[in-house]
């Protein structure tokens, strides 16, 4: 499993770039078909989606690197092992 | 269990759900009557655009909320849960009864859309905070092997609250009808306003608690934390885990929640066009009869483990969406009832007590004749039809005539003018009534994916709740909880909404309806993939470090 986890990692980390290119390419495109009247609707929209969406891909990206790095092989059995910096 | 709590396991659950249900029915309103608040705070001659920019607002509502379990997060583990808990009681309640007062953009202008837009924004930070509050809580009282059961409670307040929502509203509807319910000073606001007196009542039960046994010790020991951003977000032993919960359970669970309760109320009343009372009577016997499911699968969780029903109730929401919401496109597919209206095989009849109400309006010198006959009957399905003819003036087309009602009385002008009348070849069917045994099916499928909400959401909280320690519980099960509710989760509708418009095209204008569930499917398998080879299947019995 420590494996497929690993694995993972890798696809985590390219998925990641990936969602925010196609969310940024699909905000420039609908952003400029949109007529003069709902462009400042669709521009809205797309920057809510992205300002949201930019920082959750981040900690994605650091989430397959976690992986990769195999620090998901042993999960913490008790808080100690969180808290003991 | 604390000794020193007055009324014992069960005071701790009702205070702490009473108050957090009553945060979710103030959630709630805003969003089931965005369409009337859109009306009142915009400029009345921008329709779409008020309405955008109320969407907007409701989206700032649940974005805000990542925000507020940092702010309140961070309280809760600095300075107890039972005061911080208490101030977004306060301040959600506050916040809610503002709305209420808001004069309409007639009176005040563009100050009302502004202050609706702070006062949301304070109840998305408000909710923020409540939460995690009340589930530390709960979860810090209860027995060991017990935590699933006891904090599922607390589970049932957000379902709950939106039936309570749900409930005033067509009450004060049904009571007022459908105009002074939209006035500005109408019905509309009642529900707003009593969220003060609901508050003032849960205030003064929580004012009865007291700290949480847990967080009581760990501050008596000087065990708290200082710093509760950094312990939870700056090391990578707690944040490795915050990341966990957020992409292998959460984001899973919230896609699945507004899925299975609000995507569904609003394909059933926009894109099926069953009418607003039977399409949220729908939505509220389906939830009543689910709602005993989150302490089923909460009190399971304690005996089995959380991962494997969570990851159960995604897979079935993945499997399923597209099968019961595509059901419910065919029971109200108007195109087969038009098509079988004409070949007189099923024959649509007219009641006799039929209403046929015509009305008139011109546009740049253009009759429009809108006809809406009422009580269409098909298979035990009632509907109104609404045709708009085109009244083409001849031969000055253009000319601005007046409305045909003043024209009645055989007006010798009106009957000497060719005109051409061009009927409307698309009529729509509107305002459906389900006959009985639709109505049900109707709400046996709602059921079922409220089922499924139930499987992922009962046991989330003691899930979570096991994941961090004490010190820092607050703030590291409320980031992802919200991140994963009120963004994965909230965006729900916004999203499905756009990407259905990415698919009409000149050839279909109407777009793929059921293009939307594309979203939540797409993250709840996600979800699954990650929580199935990452998450443990522990029961933590020890949750007091």
């Amino acid at each position: 499993m420590n494996t497929v986890k690993k694995f993972l990692g890798i696809v985590w980390m390219l998925l990641a770039p990936l969602v925010v290119g196609l969310l940024a390419w699909q905000a420039a495109d609908k952003i400029s078909k949109a007529t003069e009247l709902t462009k400042a609707n669709v521009a809205l929209q797309w920057v809510i989606i992205m300002v949201v969406f930019i920082p959750i891909c981040a900690g994605f990206f650091i989430f397959g690197y976690y992986s990769f790095k195999n620090y998901y092989d042993h999960l913490p059995q008790s808080s100690a092992e969180i808290t003991d910096y | 269990m604390d000794s020193n709590q007055p009324k014992g396991i069960g005071f701790v659950i009702g205070a702490s759900s009473v108050g957090t249900l009553i945060e979710w029915y103030d959630f709630y309103i805003f969003g089931m009557l965005a369409t009337i608040i859109s009306k009142q705070f915009f400029p009345e001659d921008s329709g779409t655009s008020a309405l955008l920019s109320t969407l907007a607002i409701f989206a700032a509502g649940f974005i805000v909320r990542p925000f507020g379990a940092l702010v309140f997060g961070r309280l809760g583990d600095l300075i107890g849960r039972k005061h911080t808990f208490l101030l977004t009681l306060i301040l959600m309640g506050g916040s809610t009864f503002a709305i209420g007062l808001v004069p309409g953009f007639k009176t005040i202008g563009w100050w009302a859309p502004v202050l609706v837009l702070v006062l949301r924004l304070l109840q998305g930070l408000a909710l923020g905070g409540e939460y995690g509050g009340a589930a530390t809580y709960v979860a810090e009282h209860a027995p060991p092997l017990r935590r699933g059961y006891w904090t599922s409670w607390i589970q049932t307040t957000a379902t709950l609250g939106l039936f309570l929502a749900l409930g005033v509203i067509i009450l004060v509807r049904e009571a007022q009808g459908i105009e002074k319910f939209s006035a500005e000073w109408g019905g509309w606001r009642y529900p707003f306003w009593i969220s003060l007196l609901l508050v003032l009542v849960s205030i003064i039960i929580r004012m009865r608690m007291k700290e949480s046994p847990m967080f009581a010790k760990a501050k008596a020991e000087g065990k708290t934390s200082t710093n509760p951003l950094k312990e939870s977000f700056g090391h990578r032993a707690n944040f490795k885990m915050v990341l966990l919960a957020l992409f292998g359970a959460v984001m899973g669970q919230g896609v699945i929640w507004y899925t299975g309760q609000f995507y569904a109320q609003s394909f059933i009343e926009n894109v099926c066009r069953v009418n607003f009372v039977q399409s949220r009577n729908i939505i509220l016997i389906a939830i009543l009869l689910a709602t005993p499911g989150f302490i089923f699968f909460g009190w399971l969780s304690d005996k089995y483990g959380r991962k494997w029903i969570m990851l159960l109730g995604m897979l079935l929401g993945v499997l399923c969406y597209r099968p019961i919401f595509g059901a419910f496109l065919k029971d109200t597919d108007t195109k087969v009832w038009m098509v079988n209206e004409n070949k007189i095989e099923k024959p649509l009849l007219k009641r006799p007590t039929v209403k046929t109400d015509t009305s008139t309006s011109i546009e740049k010198g253009i009759i429009i004749l809108s006809h809406q006959d009422s009580d269409w009957v098909y298979q035990g399905n009632t509907f109104n039809i609404k045709k708009t003819d085109t009244l083409l003036m001849e031969p000055d087309g253009f000319t601005i005539y007046p409305p045909l009602s003043a024209l009645a009385e055989k007006d010798s002008d009106w009957a000497n003018r060719k005109f051409q009348l061009k009927k409307d070849k698309q009529p729509v069917i509107t305002n459906i009534e389900l006959n009985s045994a639709r109505k049900w099916k109707f709400i046996f499928l709602v059921w079922l994916m409220i089922v499924f909400v139930t499987m992922v959401y009962g046991p989330i909280a003691a899930f979570l709740v096991e994941l961090f320690p004490t010190k820092i519980r607050y703030t590291s099960m409320s980031l992802p909880y919200h991140i994963g509710n009120g963004v994965f989760g909230g965006l729900v509708p916004f999203l499905g909404t756009l990407i259905v418009e990415f698919t009409k095209t000149k050839t279909n204008p109407g777009g793929d309806p059921l293009a939307g569930l594309w979203y939540p499917i797409g993250i709840a398998a996600l979800c699954f993939i990650i929580g199935a080879v990452y998450l443990p299947n522990k029961i933590d019995k020890d949750v007091m470090d």
